[in-house]
Order: C-alpha cells, then structure tokens, then sequence
C-alpha cells in the first residue's frame, strides 16, 4: 500500500519542484502524401495529419486532469519534407510549410516539426530545395520548426551544407529582424540526429518509424535540484545515486503518460525521451543543478564534470524506468531557456567556449544561445562545424540553435517570450574562418565509424 | 479504479467529515486513510475505490475542489496509479 509519504512527495514534485510532461509528440509519416502537384501534395499532407491528430490535445489534456501531472505541449513531428515532398514539381516547399502550419492550428498542437533534410552524405533535389525554402518559411509561419542533419558518425560532415547553413541562419535572422530573429530558434542543426526525437525545434518522423507513433519527452531539473539540496557536502557517489533515483521517479511518470496516451489514441508507443529540460521558470534550471553540486555559478572549473556525472546518472536511473527509451536522452543546456544558464551568462561566468566544452558531455549542444549581429555566415559555419566534429567522434548527438540577432551587440538582451526565454548576446571569437569553411567537399567518416 | 484524494492545509474540525461526506454521496468507497499535522498542517491522503461509484473523477475533481475552496484547502483526486507507478516497481 502507498504511504503518505510517498503520495506527498510525488505531489510536492508537481506542485514545488514543477516536475511535469514536457512534451507528448504524435509522430506521422507523410511518405503516402507524395504527389507531382504541389496543391495537391499539401491538401493530402494536411488531411492526413489533422485525422491522425485529431484527438492528440484532448487525450493529453484529459491524461493530465486525470492523474494531476502537467503536460506542457503537445506536438507533431512529420516525415522530413524533403523526402516527402521530393516528387512535388517545384522549386520551394514554403507552401508545404504553410500546409503543416495550418494542420499544425486546425489541431491545437502549439509546434510541427519535420521542415527537415537529412544531407550527412549529400544533396538530393528535394534537400536543396528544403535547405533554400528555410528562412521565408519560418518567416511566414508560426508553428512549423526545422531542422537538418548535416554530419553523423557513419558519414563524416557534409561541408558543404555546413557553409550553406551559416548563410541560412542569416537569413531567418535577417528576414524576422524585426521579432528578434525568431526564425532561428525554431531551426536546429545537428549531427547524429535522432529520428525519434519528441523535443523541439529538432522533432521530425525519422524514415524507420512505424506509420504513427507516441513518443514522450519528460522533464524535471527542480526534482533533481531539490534532491540534491537534502545530500549537501555529501561525496559524488552520493550525488549520483541520488539523481539516479530521481530520474527513475521522474521517468516511470513519462512512461505511464506515454502508455497512456497510446492507448487511449490507438497509436504505437514509440519511446520516452530521458531528458532534463529546463524553462525560464524559477527552479526549473540545469544550471541550479551544476551549482547544487558546489559551483559558485554555471561554468567555473568543474562545471563540464558535474554535467558528464549529472547526464550520465539521468540515463542510468531512467533507463530501467521506461522499456523504451530514445530521442536525445540526457540533460538540456540551452541558454535562453534555463534562468540559472542567463545568470551566469550575465554574471560572465559562462562563455560560448564553455558551453562548447559542455556539449561533450550533455545530451544536445549549443542551444538558444544569441551571438551578436554582426557575426559573419562564416563564423556561424565554424561553429556548426565544431559542433558537427565533437558528435561526430564522439558518437552522440550534437546541435547548433544559434541567433545572430541583427543590430545585437554582446550584453544585450534578446527576449523570446514564453518557454523560449530571454538571452543576453554572447561574445564569439573575432578571428576569422572564412577560408576554411570555403572549402567545402566531406569530412571523412572517422575511423570509430568501421565497427562492422 | 482506485484514486488518490489529498488534503493540504490549515487543520480545523470536520474535514475528514466533509471531505468523507462527498465520496460516501456518490459511492466512492474509501479503502485507506492516513493522515497528520507538522506545524499545524494539515496532510491527509486517502485511497479510495471508484468502482461502483455515480461520478466519474472529473466531477468528482470539481466537487472536491468547490469544497476545498470554502474550507481554505487543497484537495485534489487523482489516478492512483501515477503513485504507484512512481513508487513501486
């Protein structure tokens, strides 16, 4: 039988330590939507997702009634449209980005991912096509978020992608100046991409999914914070128990809302997403975290091993609490979303080169970060191809989610509003790599890619 | 299906009596009550079973919570199994 205790903790982590759902994500396959005309491809594409989705909000809003667990968003991720879209006769997908945005309102889901290409490799038609329709499309949208692959372990990095992506993040900064460039925070790049990611901007329907699919991303860094508070001074493998423990808790809570929602909808459970996600909301931070462990603020020597401990006791506790886990599993560390990060931005404990070092470690990459405005497309591709490299070797994921605000200069803030945040500007190395990012062709596949 | 009903806050007389008297009006069979004060507070979580109830948990969400607010306290009803789940392997 349950005690008090147990039934008051589980409530004290909703209500105290805003534990919740972050995310149920409805994965749906649009490789049946394919058609040469474009109107007709975008009516099929928009029929198809607002009848699989149809009860998605419902189902997660009375999921979360019923057991008292908040579930922040509910969402969709789409097959990429490059590949869906590929037989269309055109030469731009901003209708298409149109069509899922309209499926996207029609349904109530606040985020559609799967504007994406998947080019570790190389081109196709329909991903030059993709990559060009990026920056109108976020532009004349709201909900439709982007994302693409350029590099992988298996593959090498695609260089060339790497270069047109610099001047693609741009250009959404460029055309959305005017609403602080949000255009790129809704545009992922990464390396070894997941295709069962349930967290946005970077959600897409990956082309080994079953035709529809539930994935379920949780979250909970005040849980882990506050835990930690109860084991202070204590030695680090009672700190890594004690998040274990946590994550477990966490987790089982995301496996019944994912169970639950498959059933209730009829449609595959695909995988929980063991994830750390902070918001801006007091007490929700990664970054409280770092600094519970004893660090005068986020980013001081030591913060790159408190997060690899940190990530790796959310994987351990978690893993045993879900039979199918997934997505990007691990801590978060985007900027703009996490107060305790902004802090430390602001107090000039965090740099960008430290973050890139926290990368290695941590379940994504240089995530909501504002760079200043005048920060060259060339500049931008250094730093994705950085970021590319570090996945690439080391087998992981790794994304670049960075705003070049125009006009912005380091120390000013761009604000996003809601669970996107607010960042202040952050310096970026004045050397150039212009020369090197105009090389362009493939970084080979690395030797850890020969496994077979 | 069993629920989970908790109640947080100022202790005063009758809650139990109050809160009881709701599930008893539509069937809800109380299994397990426990309760305590720290400081004054009071905390009660009680196990009910909704089998052969006449509600179904989210009415019996808005009646708890209308009395919650004329007492001054935080009742909530829940899915007992988001407990178990998190507690029991």
């Amino acid at each position: 039988m349950l005690t008090i205790q147990d039934i008051l903790e589980t409530n004290r982590m909703i209500q105290e330590n805003n534990l919740d759902v972050r995310t149920i994500t409805m994965g749906i396959s649009l490789r049946d939507c394919a058609h040469p005309d474009m109107k007709t491809f975008c009516q099929n594409v928009y029929d198809k997702i607002t009848k699989t989705a149809q009860h998605l909000v419902k189902v997660g809003e009375d999921i979360e009634a019923e057991y008292g667990i908040p579930i922040i968003n509910k969402r969709i991720s789409v097959t990429p449209i490059a590949i869906a879209a590929e037989s269309c006769h055109t030469d731009t997908y901003v209708p298409v980005a149109h069509a899922l945005d309209k499926a996207a309102k029609a349904v109530g889901v606040n985020f559609i991912g799967g504007f994406s290409a998947l080019v570790e490799k190389g081109y196709t038609r329909g991903d030059r096509i993709l990559i060009k329709s990026i920056p109108q499309a976020l532009m004349e949208t709201e909900r439709v978020c982007s994302s693409v692959n350029l590099g992988s372990t298996k593959t090498g990095i695609n260089m060339d992608c790497v270069r047109e992506m610099g001047e693609i993040v741009k250009k959404c900064a460029e055309l959305t100046k005017d609403n602080n460039a949000v255009a790129c925070s809704k545009l992922v790049i990464f390396c070894n991409v997941p295709q069962d990611n349930p967290f946005m901007a970077g959600a897409f329907h990956g082309v080994g999914e079953p035709e529809k699919v539930i994935n379920v991303g949780v979250s909970g860094p005040g849980v882990v914070k506050r835990a930690l508070e109860d084991v202070k001074g204590q030695d680090f493998s009672v700190v890594a128990e004690t998040i274990k423990k946590t994550a477990f808790k966490i987790t089982r809570v995301g496996q019944l809302v994912a169970q639950e929602a498959s059933r209730r909808l009829d449609v595959p459970f695909g995988i929980v997403d063991l994830s750390l996600a902070p918001t801006p909301a007091v007490g929700d931070s990664v970054a409280y975290i770092l600094e519970e462990m004893g660090l005068e603020s986020c980013g001081a020597p030591g913060t790159t091993a408190a997060l690899a401990l940190l990530n790796d006791a959310v994987k351990k506790g978690g893993l045993m609490a879900s039979s199918h886990v997934g997505g990007l599993s691990g801590a978060f560390i985007p900027v703009s979303e996490d107060a305790g990060m902004i802090a430390a931005v602001e107090r000039g404990s965090l740099s960008l080169e430290k973050l890139e070092a926290m990368t290695c470690v941590c379940s994504v990459g240089l995530d909501m970060i504002v760079v200043p405005g005048d920060t060259s497309a060339a500049t931008l591709s250094g730093i994705i191809a950085d970021e590319a490299a570090i996945g690439m070797i080391n087998n992981k994921t790794t994304a670049v989610r960075l705003i070049p605000a125009p006009g912005t200069k380091v120390g000013d803030k761009v604000e996003f509003g809601g669970l996107f945040g607010y960042c202040p500007a952050m310096p970026v190395s004045k050397f150039k790599s212009d020369d090197f990012i105009a090389r362009g062709g493939r970084i080979p596949a690395p030797i850890r890619s020969l496994t077979n | 299906m069993k629920v989970v009903v908790t109640v947080v806050g100022q202790d005063r007389v009758g809650i139990i009596a109050k809160v009881s008297d709701i599930l008893a009006k539509h069937s809800v069979n109380i299994l397990n009550i426990n309760q305590n004060i720290v400081n004054g507070f009071f905390n009660m979580a009680l196990i009910a079973d909704m089998e052969n109830s006449s509600i179904n948990l989210k009415d019996l969400q808005k009646s708890l919570s209308v009395l919650g607010q004329e007492l001054g306290l935080d009742i909530k009803a829940q899915h007992e199994d988001i407990f178990q789940i998190m507690h029991r392997i």
